[in-house]
């Protein structure tokens, strides 16, 4: 950019989106207009998983993005956060909703405090793969612990019904309000960890691991921090999978598929920036809907669900290696040079 | 032998003749991780396509042969596509990155193998008679022995080719030291392309043997699960320890299921060989035959 | 060989790189510091310098890097390691920061003696360095990475800072203040909220020693912070580097192959050669010690040119 830098002394505070203007906006859209105009398909079925998917990028991007941690095991802490949640409900009488969301948020925490234990010894590949052990570890027990899923006989479960203080949010207005509520706390509070001295370590063991060390960073536990960081955020976004979207709680809905959709959603949104993981929420949900209508419209009937899941795969996977190759900085980056470019041109100080 | 130790031996074998199978899905890995520094998790979705195309052209009345040859011809322009259209565009940046790049690229390739064959699972016959073997009181599937010269012979002769022919020295060269080698002036982008062929038809020789084992179909993908504890165990720079890892790894998992799994529940078998990698890792940190270098600052 | 690769090899294409897991010789390092640290510490400190480098030897499977050395910084005194390509020099400053791990001999840093320096506590034994071919932060803005220099100062927790609890941020608010007087000292001010990755090198270099002086460490150890820095440059590094010890009073060990630079700046001069030390003195006595001329006619002609 050929602004000048004496006059902004963080560019990135002017940015539209992120500025308070755009966040006041995005928030007045999402909490008055929303309820009032959509319908309850826009709601449960797109706003809900949206809201979900979004706060379970949120949280990988944390340990991703930030800390520079790659993790292939996220579904496995939406699942421990939403069987934590559901059995505290069940054996708990009386707890409020709201602890129960936190008692899932920290469940998952210590598990991704456990599952982080060899990033102490481990990094790059053999990281990654080290996660996919808490993924497998958990499926396994969720389906064979019948205890955890209250002895039932399919793995299936209903989970409890949103009330608080006597309000239902059972129907999709609620469900959304339920999400939404939840999402922008720990977003907000996600901006406030990324802004910190702590934000600041994390980053700092990200580009220069040795460095960090040398400054006085404790990198163990800042690395182990960020795996419980991590997994609290997409813990309670598994509670709110399982209890605001699906309404059931069962395992195959935390599949090694969840963990790569999770782990596209970060990096098509961006890597290392909080919108990403909206931007690229948004974008994995709504683009099986956008082919769906495409392939019909172009092939007719020829376009089973079959084809479509195939046509998606493709899609998505070209589409991880393009933003790779083209735009690391992925959509939120394309977001912001488009804002530069409609609102920035005019004003421009020549260079 | 008593009934006890013939029965153990049997789990024994059957578990090292299964890691056999591991090794050869890790060895593709190897090939890739050592010249390109890159763990390329499209390895099982190639293992898919490879299977499924065979399948489909002798479905479709191709002779074995011929279908052989044609998936061998197809396996090497996937995995020369790949590098050209993933790989060298990304090669200087790091290698999370590139291993998030094949994440896409297993989507590409799985989507379109079952977009191009149908997503319904095939049948694949080899012609290897699958009556069980006795040696002592001790029976061992013959499919499995046969699996296992096959993969043994693929590893001789990558072997062979890795000693003697000049690409294989140069790859040699570029395993050891990539700078030294750019400095000699090896071609590291034809070494690149020949290694990648190289792993495409390793994935159609695992096609073929695990798709006779499972059924051609979507989760013949998943064995890209078995390799990655083999290969985190092994190293992911040593075909020798990719092996040894394999046989570690599959007799292990038998030995587990069969007499901690009615201890513990069945079905460990998902996570039981990532764990007991992990633990041996807590020990050797570089694997067991990996080379012992730490991540660049 | 684990700890052949040098630390910071940022020319090797990333593709090449292999990505491994920790060296194994975590744990048994920690041992032997454990066993040299007991007894050694308990002895009375030799002498009064801020560094005392003894005997140390380090090699690489069977290439000696460096073999018994013996360095002794004062504090408040400029003191250049000189040496031709491959002398050891940055070996040496790597041992005494604990990113390589010596064979023998014993580093003492204030009254705290080590067989290998815990590098992780570097920072709170008042040591910060910078690295030669910078480590800079580079996704963090010039200002963060010259506040991650007060990493090992951060008292409050995540929480207290996320919560924004009033001593997290009177924290925070020191620490910037801090971070503003070395930025403004190190006419660095302008760019606070450059990422530092998008900076010239020259500018990079300054960034780096800003993360180092934060601190305001009593020992800082400078690994060739004027590499490619045109003459300019150099007088300004020069500047800087004096300024440091005269308002922080840090005892300096620097890296530089400028001759003229370390005859300016230095109050004395280390010469090593091959892994030892050929001599050692004033930068007059170094200038004049025939195995000093020897070193540098008969092997680095152009080391020597700018003397």
């Amino acid at each position: 950019m050929n602004t000048p830098m004496t006059a902004l002394p963080h560019p990135a505070r002017f940015r539209r989106l992120s500025g308070p203007a755009g966040i006041g906006l995005l928030l007045a859209l999402a909490y008055g207009l929303v309820p009032l105009v959509a319908g309850d398909y826009l709601l449960e079925a797109i706003l809900t998983p949206f809201l979900a998917l979004a706060l379970a990028g949120l949280g990988l991007n944390l340990l991703v993005g930030y800390a520079g941690l790659l993790s292939l095991g996220s579904a496995a802490f939406m699942a421990v956060g939403a069987y934590a949640a559901f059995n505290l409900s069940l054996r708990v009488p009386g707890l409020p909703l709201p602890a129960a969301f936190l008692g899932g948020g920290l469940a998952a925490a210590a598990a991704g405090l456990v599952a982080g234990l060899p990033a102490l010894r481990l990094r790059g590949f053999y990281l990654a793969v080290s996660t996919l052990a808490a993924q497998f570890f958990v499926a396994w027990a969720l389906n064979r612990i019948g205890w955890l899923s209250n002895d039932s006989p399919s793995g299936v479960i209903g989970a409890p019904r949103l009330v608080l203080a006597g309000w239902s949010f059972e129907d999709a207005r609620g469900r959304y309000a339920v999400s939404l509520v939840v999402v922008s706390l720990l977003t907000f509070a996600a901006w406030r960890l990324v802004r910190s001295p702590t934000g600041r370590d994390l980053v700092a063991i990200r580009d220069q691991e040795t460095a960090a060390r040398i400054v006085g960073v404790r990198v163990a536990r800042t690395k182990l921090l960020a795996f419980a960081l991590s997994s609290f955020v997409v813990g309670v976004a598994g509670v709110l999978w399982a209890f605001a979207y699906l309404r059931t709680v069962e395992p195959a809905g935390f599949n090694l598929d969840r963990s790569f959709q999770i782990l596209f959603i970060v990096i098509i949104g961006g890597l290392g920036t909080l919108r990403g993981a909206f931007l690229g929420a948004g974008f994995i949900v709504v683009l099986p809907l956008v082919l769906s209508r495409l392939g019909a419209a172009l092939l007719g009937d020829g376009f089973d669900s079959g084809t479509l899941e195939m046509v998606q795969r493709i899609v998505l996977g070209a589409l991880i290696v393009a933003v790779l190759i083209r735009e690391p900085a992925g959509l939120s980056a394309l977001l912001d040079r488009l804002f530069t470019r409609l609102f920035d041109r005019p004003r421009r100080v020549p260079a | 032998m008593s009934p006890d130790v013939s029965f153990f031996v049997e789990v024994v074998v059957g578990g090292l003749l299964s890691g056999v199978m591991y090794a050869l899905v890790a060895i593709g890995f190897v090939l890739i991780y050592k010249t390109s520094g890159v763990l390329n998790f499209a390895q099982g979705a190639m293992v898919l396509f490879a299977a499924l195309t065979f399948v489909s052209l002798v479905e479709r009345g191709l002779p074995v042969p011929a279908a052989f040859a044609a998936t061998l011809a197809v396996m090497a322009l996937v995995g020369l596509a790949v590098e050209r259209a993933v790989l060298r565009p990304l090669v200087n940046q790091p290698p999370i990155t590139l291993f998030m790049a094949t994440l896409g690229v297993a989507y590409v390739i799985e989507g379109a193998a079952q977009l191009a064959w149908g997503t319904q699972v095939h049948a694949l016959d080899l012609g290897i008679d699958d009556t069980p073997l006795e040696f002592g009181g001790v029976l061992v599937s013959r499919f499995d022995l046969v699996a296992a010269a096959i993969a043994g012979v693929l590893v001789a002769v990558l072997t062979l080719f890795f000693h003697t022919t000049r690409t294989g020295l140069a790859f040699r060269a570029v395993a050891d030291d990539p700078l030294a080698a750019l400095g000699i002036g090896l071609r590291l982008p034809r070494i690149w392309s020949a290694v990648w062929i190289a792993s495409g038809v390793v994935a159609l020789v695992a096609g073929l043997l695990w798709g006779a084992r499972l059924g051609v179909q979507f989760s013949l993908s998943l064995v890209v699960l078995k390799a990655l504890p083999v290969l985190v165990l092994g190293g992911f720079d040593s075909i020798a320890g990719a092996i040894v890892a394999g046989l570690i790894v599959g007799a292990a998992e038998k030995l587990a299921e069969v007499y901690l799994g009615p201890v513990i529940g069945g079905g460990i078998e998902g996570w039981f060989a990532y764990v007991a990698a992990l633990a041996l890792l807590l020990v050797r940190p570089a694997g067991l035959f990996g080379r012992r270098s730490v991540e660049r600052a | 060989m684990v700890s052949s690769a040098p630390p910071h090899s940022s020319w090797l294409p990333s593709a090449l790189r292999r990505v491994a897991p920790l060296p194994g010789r975590a744990a048994p390092r920690r041992r032997a510091r454990a066993l040299a640290a007991a007894p050694a510490r308990s002895a009375p400190p030799a002498g009064s310098a801020i560094l005392a480098v003894e005997g140390l030897t380090l090699t690489f499977g069977g290439t000696t890097a460096f073999e018994a050395i013996d360095l002794a910084v004062e504090p408040g005194e400029i003191h250049a390691v000189i040496g031709p390509n491959g002398a050891g020099k940055s070996s040496l400053i790597n041992a005494i920061s604990g990113l390589y791990v010596p064979q023998s001999g014993r580093v003492r840093i204030g009254e705290a003696t080590f067989s290998t320096v815990p590098a992780g506590r570097l920072a709170a034994l008042g040591v910060a360095r910078t690295f030669q071919n910078l480590a800079l932060f580079k996704g963090l803005s010039v200002l963060d990475n010259v506040l991650s220099g007060l990493a090992g100062a951060q008292r409050a927790g995540f929480a207290a800072q996320a919560l924004g609890l009033p001593h997290a941020r009177r924290e925070a608010q020191a620490h910037r203040a801090r971070a503003a007087e070395v930025m403004a000292d190190l006419d660095l001010a302008a760019m606070a909220g450059r990422p530092a990755g998008t900076l010239p090198f020259g500018v990079q270099e300054r960034v780096e020693l800003a993360r180092a002086l934060v601190a305001r460490p009593r020992l800082l150890l400078l690994d060739e912070p004027m590499a490619g820095m045109t003459a300019t440059e150099k007088a300004q590094m020069s500047r800087f580097i004096r300024e440091a010890r005269e308002r922080l009073g840090s005892a300096i060990v620097l890296i530089e192959h400028d001759i003229g630079v370390v005859m300016r700046l230095s109050d004395r001069v280390t010469v090593l050669d091959h892994g030892r030390r050929i001599a050692h003195g004033t930068p007059a006595q170094v200038q004049a010690d025939p195995a000093v001329i020897a070193a540098y006619l008969g092997g680095d002609e152009h080391a020597g040119e700018a003397a």
